[in-house]
This record gives C-alpha cells, structure tokens and sequence, in this order.
C-alpha cells in the first residue's frame, strides 16, 4: 500500500516537473550564452530525452540511493538535501515538542470543561489560528517578538558555531509558528475523544466506584482519550513539513523546503523530484508508527478476539 | 408510607417526594413526580414501566450521576439512613465506594475497553485503601463468587475477550464486592441471549439471598420482577401510579395502567388465531409536560372528568398495595381491545411451498479458519403462514436471512422461490424477486434515512419495487400508510419525529411496498416497549390476514414467536434442531434444546417452569463440537453416542421434526414433570 503510495508520488512529481516553465540550460547557463551552448548543455544533461527514459533513470538511481547530481549546483543532490534535512528536522522536532503537550493538554482542559469560559477561549482560539495561514503568523510573530520587543532573534539560522541553547534560541520563533498552525487541530480532536470518554459509560462505572475526579480521568478518561489522537498527531508530521516550506522561507532557514523552494524556481528536477520524494517518504513512516502506536495502546487491535 | 417511615432503622432506600427535572433551554422539564418509595432491608424491589417514565433518571438521581441538566428540585433520597443529597464531594465518593452500587444494561460499555479486568475489578478495593496485592486476591475472591471459571485468566483479559453474560458477571461481582447497603440493578440483562438471562438473574437471586442485599430492580419485563422481587412499583410519567407486593400488584392489579401492562404481554399459550393483543393507545406524556390530573388520564380509557383535573391520592387497596387512580376498584372493567374477528388465511400445505430452503450451508472464511455458520438448513414456508426462528445469538438466525435475502450468498444448497432456484446475490436477482421478499429490521432508526421525510422514504420504495410514480404513487402512499395505521398528518413528517412504534410501522410500510410474498422480520419488537410491542404484532397479524403474505420471524423472546408462528424453527450453531408445528414445540415433548430455552423464559403467568440450565456460553462456530454440536451443554446427554455421532435430522412424529439421539417416548417421560397442566393434558 505504502509502496503504491510512493510510486504514484513519483509519477505525480515528475510530470509537474516537467510542466514547470522555463528551459534547464537557459536556467543554468544565463541570458547571454547562445543557444547553440543552451542546446549542447541540455543534450549532455540528457533533459532532451523522452519523459520515459528520464523517469526510469531518475527513479532506478534513486531507489539505489543515488540521488543525482543537481543541474543547478552541479553537485550530488544528497549533498545538498542531507543537511537541509537536518536542518528541517531539528525545527520540526522543537515545534512538535512544543505543540504535542500544549495541544492535548488544552485540548484535555477543554474537553472536561466543556461549554465553558476556558473551552471556549482553547476551541475558538485555536480554531482561529489554524485559520490564519502561517506566513501571517509568522510576519506577526516576527513584528511582536523580533522587531517591537526584540527578544528573539528573526532569522532561525544561528551563526556558524553556535551553542545549542542559542540554536534553540534562534528556532523558538520560527517554532511557535508552526505550533499556531497545529494547535488547535490536535486540541480539537483530543477535545472531542476527551468528551467521548467522559460520557462513555465506563466512566460512569468508574465515578460510581467511588473514585475521584483526578483519578477517574487519569486512569480512565485519558487512556481512551488519547488512543485516536495519537494517529492525528502522528498525520500532522507531514502537515508540518509542508508548513515548513513556507517558515522556512520566511526566515531564511537552511531546510529542506527552502532546497525544494528554490528547485522548482531554478527547474533544478532532480534536485526537486528527490526532495519531494524525501519528504514523501518520511510521510509514510510517519503514518505507519502512529499505526503501530494505536495497535500498541489499543488492546482490541493488539489481542484478537475472545477465546 | 408513613408506617415505614416511623420504622425503627433505617430502610435500605427511601425516597420521599422526589422531584427531579432536566434544564431544556431554560425550562425545567419534569422528569419524576413526588417519587415516594421504600426499600427494606434486604428487600427486592422492581420498579416497571416503559421507556421515558423515569425509572433510570431515578437510578441516576440516587447514585447523584444525573445528567449535568439534571437537578433534584425537592424531596428527598436516603440511603441506609443517610441524607444523599447533603453529601459533600469526599463524603459522596465514600458513599458511592461503600453503600450503593449499581449494574447496567450494556455491561460490554460500562467496562473500560483498554484496561484488564483484574484490574477494574481490584480499584474497587483499592478506594478503600486495600494495597496493591490484597485487592488482587480480594477480586480473585470476588470473581469466584460470581461463578466465573477460571478467574485467572479472566483477570489477565481485556471486556472485548469475554461474552456478555461474563462481563455482566464482572460487573455484578465489582457491585457486590463491597457488600453494599443498596444494590440497583437497571435492566441488567437486555440485551442478553434468554438462556444467559436466566443464568443472570439465577446468579443475582443466590447472591441476594446469601448476602441479605436490598436490590432496587429497574425493568420493563414484568416476567423478570415477578422472578426477582417481593415487591413493584408500576411507574408512568415520573409517578408511581401504584405499588404492592408482586404476587398480589400482578394477580390483582388496581390501577389501569398496570392492568393495560399486564394485557400486552403475549402470554403462554395465546396464539395469533386466539384474537389481537391488548394495547394501550396513546403515547406517554412528554417530559415535562403539565399534568394537573392523573398522569395516565389521556390515554384511560376509564377517565372521566376528574381524572383530568384532579389529581388521585395514594388510595389503600389491600396490605401495602396503593393504587393512585380515582376508580381503583374498577380498574380491572379496563374495557378490551376492540376485537373485530381476524379471518387468518388458511395455510394449505398440499400445494407446494412459496419458500423453500434446500440444505442450504454457509462457510465464511475468518482469520484462516472455516467458519460454518450455517449447516445443511432445509425448511418450507407455505403461502400465508409464519415461520419462527429462534435460536441464541451466534445460532446463525440472522446469517440465514441474509443468504435468503440475497445479502450475502451461501455456499451450498439453495433457496427455492415459487418453484424458482434464487440467485446467491441481490445483483444477480429479478426485480420480482427482490419484490418479493423484504425485510423489517430491528431498529427503524438505522434503517430509515432520517433526512428524509416519510412521503419520500415511502415514494422511493414504490418506484424502486413497484415502479410507481406521480398519482399511481401518491393513492397507493396513502393505502400503505393506512394499511400500517400510520396518520396522514405524518406524511411530511421525518423518522426522527416518530416514535419508535411509528417507526416501525413506516418501516413495515416500506417493506409492503411492493406487495411482498414474504416478510423477514428480524427481531421487529425486541426495541420496542411492551405496549408498542403488542401493536406491531397486531399490525403484522393484520396484514397477514389481509394479504396473505409469509413471515420469517426472528426473535429471541419466546413467547413473541409463539404468538405470531404457525411453524417454529429452533437453530443451534447453524444446525437445524427442531422444527414443527408451534404448539408442539411449546408443549413437547421437545429437543433438550428448546427445553432449555423454554425455562429460561421468565413468565408471567402460572407456576414458573423448573429451570434447565445450560453450561457455559454458546461454542464457537469455527470449532464446533464433535457428534452432535449440543453435546457440551445437554442436560440429557446420553453418553458417548452423543460425543461421537451426530444425530440427524428426522421426524419423529407427523410434522416433527428433531435432531436427537434419544427417542422421542423417552424425552416424552423425562420432560413430563415439567409440562404445564394444559400441555400436559393434551399430551396423551
């Protein structure tokens, strides 16, 4: 299934390539060079030959792990892509730090006081900046924290050498961005299954035995309650990494969105084709360890059937 | 009531005027009425009456879990002697932990899925400070004392491994772990196969007999009270209407609606070509409504003026019997059912039959395993008549009407219509056939798209079965809804405006649409109050009448099959093991089976037969026993020969046919000390 997934991915990713405007060897060589220098590149390129053969060349490498040499920077691809892939990943993973707790914690809190004061401010508050496209964050984060207060800095690149403390220091303001995006999704679906646990009738026994509040959502509620919110938290992976395109534009960050940004402006396919697939790929895992997660927590799935 | 209340120590349970209402938009909406009542110690009290007259908001009011729009308006609730409603936050979980506990209808949700059951029976200990290793033993204990084998095991699983008889068993022994002053049990065996229901209230009855509990028991099955209690209260609209020792409340009921109650039952030995059913028409008042009279009044067929106006007192019609009703002493001249004679189609088994099924097998494939869930069935059903099908859950009842209805195709044998071999799919099956055979389900709701209204749920049909539009639809849209006595003001109306008896005449009407030979109905009343219950059959026995139309009726209440079956079919594990005419499969002699099956149910009337009890749950169908597949449960087992040898089929006498290796003269003497006089009598 997975593999499918991948293989359409593939397809998908090449033949947009291909449909971006703009000649390779043009792209490469400049407005000055002649044309007759523009066709020689593309033919030793070999971005002339049919999509066909292009595409069994791109994808045969890459499944051996050869990505290609970029036709913009004229190095191998996975030079350029590993540490972008660094890069991303140390942002996702303080974003996700950061908006795991906060969510299901506010989604908890929501969820048990429903109809109140405080569910309202987390639903409506959270619903609202899922709303707002994360660039407009972003320019508002920037404008409130970097610029008027000046407590973070407003680029999320550290300088060459920089401590870990201050590298985090430099990701803080880029991470809150993605976190207003994910926020409210996560605390909405952990609300709503909060709220499903608390009407169950399980709960009911649980209350009736004579246990209190504390205890009847600590070992009764959220054990149910955080079963399907495990598998949306674990989706939101790959909604994350499409956020960071955007973040990592705006403040100039060394990732992996920033790469595939500036492939597709620069017709640089396979540089473009396997970042894409990158990205592809770790959506996949991603899915599949929060399938493993939810079997793992969930005894129905993990042990079959009665005797 | 006041004598009670002037007895020296305190009742288990009293409620004294009890007024609860739920907060609707503002308003509050009457839910009980000045609820008064008392349970001694170690007393049984049941508490009846059909959906919406309060008796689980009762429940909730007295473990103070109402619904957060539920409030306790006035009156007051004593448990053991103590002020329930006075009971600060810590105090409450205290009381909840030691003197009530409750166990309810739908055991598999009222355990939690993903924590073992050692465990949620040990935190019933733990709240009481019992440490980690003492509370394991103590719900060892408890387990045991509910009748679970192998309690070790069970207390390493998960609610979902076990049946529902078992986690009904959990829940009694966590409820009784504690040795509560006050046990409520709400409708804790719906939902439950009869055989299980029986083992259920058996195990209850022993418990509350040991260990002097006083038990409120809420239900709607007045058979299962006059099992389990010494004394009821009828409750309607939130009131008590009235109250009195069972023997006495059901022998000699003093108010109408109990009397109404008591008629709807289908009782044994009352056939379809014995007259209607009693009803009670109407509906009960909506919650909240304003009731300045008696609550029952609108729907009274005794009600005079006063009784609209003026509300009854609590009159003293024998020792502890109270009966709220003006004209108590004539509430028993409840005029009947207006019984105009049903002419019921004469069955003529000379022809050949409508439907025949022809060793019809069905094998799903499960995780590796063959599952057989149907084995080599063979029946006729004629033009006009019933046939019953009864069986526990997994008996594969619900399997053969789905390959009959081409839902699902078998893998054998065939399903014979009109002479015709079906084909195994819907698909592959002539708009005639499809016609020609329909299904009622057992809940409307799911079975009725609730975003449309009745007109286009009853026009679909019509043009989907009887390709019927425009003014052709429209005259036979009326025809069908009078034909269910569905008023015409419900035309624009959708499901989700009716109620449930409503909806299950829309749904009848849907299947009706096309002028069906054949009706399956699956389990059409199981979810449906009795006196909604008693119309429904009513309406199908009309048809019947009208039409001559044949039913597959499927239901796990007895005495539901009995009153509607020309014919009864008894399916264990997929087998056919008994088939025959309906009085002889309910006067015997019978398959050990059906015998079984028969003294589970609990009756209303006469001297309750003497219960067979059956070991354990149904086997599994992907590894069905050897010889016969009844051998591990029988009472009567023979010996090797049923271990080894399954029995076939045969007829054992005209008509009768029976799966058994023991004769049929000799089951004739072993069940004869069971029979009911009347059967008894005609067993020559």
């Amino acid at each position: 299934m997975a593999l499918i997934t991948l293989f359409l991915l593939s397809v998908v990713v090449f033949v947009m390539a291909q449909l971006l405007p703009g000649d390779v060897g043009r792209n490469v060589l400049g407005p000055f060079a002649s044309q007759d220098q523009v066709d020689r590149l593309n033919d030793t390129l070999g971005v002339n030959r049919p999509l066909v053969v292009q595409y069994w060349d791109w994808i045969s490498h890459f499944l051996r792990g050869d990505l290609g040499t970029s036709l913009q920077y004229q190095v191998p691809v996975s030079d350029l892509l590993g540490p972008a892939l660094a890069n991303s990943l140390k942002l996702a993973a303080v974003a996700f730090v950061l908006v795991v707790p906060l969510s299901i914690l506010g989604g908890t809190i929501a969820g048990l006081k429903r109809g109140g004061i405080t569910d309202r401010v987390i639903t409506v508050g959270g619903l609202s900046l899922t709303a707002v496209p994360e660039f407009v964050t972003a320019i508002v984060l920037i404008l409130i924290f970097g610029v008027t207060l000046g407590w973070l800095p407003v680029t999320a690149t550290a300088p060459e050498g920089a401590s870990i403390p201050t590298q985090l220091e430099y990701l803080l303001l880029p991470s809150f961005a993605l976190v207003a995006v994910l926020f409210g999704y996560i605390a909405r679906i952990t609300r709503s299954s909060v709220m499903e646990s608390v009407d169950a009738d399980y709960t009911r026994t649980a209350y009736l035995k004579g246990l209190s509040q504390r205890q009847v959502v600590g070992r009764h509620v959220l054990r149910n309650s955080l079963l399907p919110t495990i598998a949306v938290v674990a989706t939101q992976v790959g909604y994350l990494i499409g956020g960071l395109l955007v973040i990592e534009k705006l403040f100039n960050y060394n990732g992996i969105g920033q790469r595939i940004y500036t492939a597709a402006v620069n017709k640089d396919f396979l540089l473009l084709e396997s970042g894409v697939m990158i990205v592809g790929v770790i959506y996949l895992v991603a899915t599949f360890i929060a399938d493993v997660l939810y079997s793992v927590f969930n005894p129905r799935i993990r042990v079959q059937g009665s005797e | 009531m006041t004598e009670i209340a002037t007895e020296v120590g305190a009742a288990a349970l009293e409620l004294d005027a009890l007024d609860v209402v739920y907060r609707v938009r503002g308003r509050d909406r009457q839910v009980l009425r000045g609820l008064t009542l008392s349970v001694k110690r170690g007393e049984a009290y049941g508490l009846v009456g059909e959906s919406g007259c309060g008796k689980s908001t009762a429940a909730l009011a007295l473990v103070q879990y109402l619904p957060r729009n539920g409030f306790v308006r006035s009156g007051a609730i004593r448990i053991d002697g103590r002020d329930v409603l006075s009971l600060s936050g810590s105090e409450l979980r205290r009381h909840r932990a030691k003197a009530v506990s409750m166990v309810y209808q739908n055991p598999g949700a009222a355990l939690n899925p993903s924590i073992r059951i050692g465990n949620q029976v040990a935190e019933v200990f733990k709240v009481l400070g019992v440490s980690g290793s003492d509370a394991t033993d103590r719900a060892r204990a408890a387990l045991e004392k509910v009748q679970i084998a192998d309690p070790g095991s069970v207390m390493r699983r998960y609610p979902h491994q076990l049946s529902g008889g078992m986690q009904q068993r959990v829940i009694i022994a966590m409820a009784l772990a504690t040795d509560p002053a006050l046990l409520i049990l709400d409708e804790p065996t719906t939902g439950l196969d009869a055989t299980v229901e029986a083992e259920v209230l058996d195990l209850v009855a022993g418990l509350q007999a040991e260990l002097n509990t006083s038990v409120l028991f809420i239900s709607h099955n007045l058979g299962i009270i006059q099992k389990m209690c010494d004394r009821v209260g009828v409750l309607y609209a939130g009131r008590l209407v009235e109250e009195g020792d069972t023997e006495s409340l059901l022998s000699d009921p003093r108010h109408p609606y109990t009397v109404g109650l008591l008629r709807c039952v289908p009782r044994a030995g009352v056939r379809k070509d014995h007259g209607r059913l009693d009803t009670i028409p109407g509906f009960m008042p909506n919650v909240g409504d304003q009731l300045p009279g008696c609550v029952f009044a609108g729907r009274c067929t005794l009600a005079e003026d006063r009784c609209h106006t003026e509300e009854p007192d609590a009159h003293v019609v024998g020792a502890g019997h109270l009966s709220r009703c003006h004209f108590h002493d004539r509430a028993q001249t409840l005029p009947r059912e207006f019984s105009a004679d049903l002419v019921l189609p004469n069955v003529d088994r000379s022809v050949p039959p409508l439907l025949r099924f022809d060793d019809l097998g069905k094998v799903f494939a499960q995780g590796g395993h063959d599952v057989h869930a149907l084995v080599g069935v063979s029946a006729k059903i004629w033009i006009g008549e019933t046939l019953g099908l009864v069986g526990e859950s997994g008996s594969g009842k619900t399997t053969l009407a789905r390959t009959l209805l081409g839902i699902i195709p078998s893998t054998s044998g065939a399903v014979v219509l009109d002479g015709r071999e079906l084909a195994g799919t819907l698909g592959k099956r002539s708009s005639d056939d499809l016609r020609s055979l329909q299904i009622v389900f057992q809940n409307p709701d799911s079975a009725l798209n609730r975003r449309h209204q009745v007109r286009r749920i009853l026009r679909r049909s019509l043009k989907k079965l009887s390709g019927l539009t425009g003014n052709a639809a429209e005259a036979r849209l009326h025809e069908l809804m009078q034909a269910v006595r569905l008023s015409e003001r419900y035309v624009s109306a959708r499901p989700g405006q009716l109620s449930g008896g409503l909806k299950q005449r829309l749904a009848i009407a849907r299947a009706f649409a096309g002028d069906p030979k054949l009706v399956v109905c699956d389990e059409p009343t199981s979810a449906l109050d009795v006196s909604v219950q008693a119309a429904i059959l009513n309406l199908l026995v009309e048809l019947q009448a009208e039409k001559r139309v044949s039913y597959l009726f499927i239901s796990h209440d007895l005495g539901v099959v009995r009153y509607v079956s020309d014919r009864i079919a008894v399916l264990y594990l997929g087998r056919l093991m008994e088939l025959g005419p309906s009085e002889t499969i309910y006067d015997g002699p019978h398959h050990p089976y059906t015998e079984a099956l028969l003294s589970a149910l609990p009756t209303i009337d006469g001297e309750p037969r003497e219960r067979i009890r059956l070991e354990g749950d149904i086997p599994s169908a992907a590894n069905p026993p050897g010889g016969c597949v009844f051998h591990t449960r029988c009472p009567r087992r023979l010996g090797a020969i049923c271990d080894d040898v399954e029995p076939p089929l045969i007829e054992v006498e005209e008509n009768h046919l029976m799966r058994c290796h023991i004769p049929l003269e000799e089951l004739r003497t072993l069940q004869r000390g069971h029979e009911t006089p009347e059967s008894a009598g005609s067993a020559t």
